[in-house]
């Protein structure tokens, strides 16, 4: 028997398709979010108080990931904002060829943002980097504060974590959100940590100022190079 | 549920490695695989044996080392196993730990039938 050394990560395909995906995002000065959440978090709902505040002022765009159906693209195109549908099948997350199939139908040119809503899931689409540029992970205050610890590795890749549906918390059967906040610490000592509400619109405006700052300094870095 | 497609990724790299050595028989796939990753070895195992069918790889024995988590404080030096309680930060300096291993995802290598063994095949 013969011993071939290939020393290769499993998950290449999708990083370099990511790598690809990263590179077209930069020449066009967009700035891509990779938006992922257990089912029923909040995504669709966070978008849409987000884009409701960016879209007079920013270039917006939207990508959807779901199983099936198109009613998440329908309701982000009801806001006026250009948005794409990918369903999935059955496929429990984005990869980053699904990404550079969508992009090569759905210009992305001349775009500040670009916000990419993952399939549902907190296991998957933490392996599956797309080539954004921050992954932002939504725990809710009606999912338990538990659930940073029972799913570490999404967690412990995220550059922003939003406790949504905060309003939630102060009710009888709401999680305690320091105890949220301190469990997505413990897996993730360095990643912004935002509490807001989109029915009352309490902390949505840490997150806009966020998302624009990060627009402003992609800008600032372009006209640098 | 994505371990079909990682099982599916294992057995592509082994076809091409194997191909590149003009081996048409692939007995052994060796991986490395993490613990801080999201793929279970039981699932993968299972996905493994619908992934390699009709492939070089059909009669191939697949071979998880399991990677335990292991982090370290770059402050006081204390090494731990976190896993069954995750937490990233140290008990003693409240610093962020770094992760030491836990994030494999790597086939090492693939064994495949030798030069003579093949002839003794062909014979």
């Amino acid at each position: 028997m013969d011993r071939i050394a290939v020393k290769t990560n499993i998950l290449k395909d999708n990083q370099q398709a990511a790598a690809e995906n990263r590179r077209l995002f930069e020449q066009g000065g967009t700035v891509v979010i990779n938006l992922m959440s257990a089912p029923g978090a909040g995504k669709t709902t966070l978008l849409e108080a987000t884009l409701r505040n960016m879209r007079d002022r920013d270039r917006v765009a939207v990508i959807e990931g779901d199983l099936q159906t198109d009613l998440d693209a329908e309701r982000i195109r009801a806001l006026g904002v250009r948005s794409h549908q990918i369903t999935t099948g059955n496929v429990c997350h984005l990869d980053a060829r699904m990404i550079a199939r969508a992009i090569a139908v759905f210009p992305i040119q001349e775009l500040d943002l670009l916000i990419i809503e993952n399939v549902g899931n907190l296991i998957c689409p933490a392996s599956y980097g797309l080539g954004e540029d921050f992954r932002v992970v939504i725990a809710s205050a009606t999912e338990g504060a538990e659930k940073p610890k029972k799913y570490p590795v999404m967690f412990n890749k995220a550059d922003v974590v939003l406790l949504n549906k905060a309003d939630l918390a102060a009710l009888p059967s709401g999680v305690d959100l320091a105890e949220l906040e301190r469990n997505v610490r413990e897996v993730n000592p360095k990643a912004v940590i935002i509490a807001l509400s989109c029915r009352t619109g309490e902390g949505l405006k840490l997150w806009i100022d966020w998302l624009q700052e990060a627009i402003a300094s992609r800008k600032t870095a372009s006209v640098g190079a | 549920m994505h371990e079909i497609s990682v099982a599916q990724s294992i057995v592509e790299i082994a076809e091409a490695n194997a191909r590149k050595q003009n081996c048409t028989c692939i007995q052994t796939i060796k991986i490395r695989l993490g613990e801080f990753t999201t793929i279970v070895p039981e699932a993968l195992e299972f996905a493994f044996e619908v992934a390699r069918r009709g492939t070089l790889a059909d009669d191939a024995t697949l071979e998880i080392e399991f990677v335990p988590m292991v982090t370290r404080c770059a402050l006081c030096g204390s090494v731990r196993d976190p896993v069954r309680q995750v937490c990233l930060l140290c008990p003693k300096c409240g610093l962020p730990l770094e992760m030491i291993s836990g994030e494999e995802l790597q086939v090492e290598y693939i064994e495949v039938k030798s030069e003579s063994e093949r002839k003794e095949w062909i014979a």
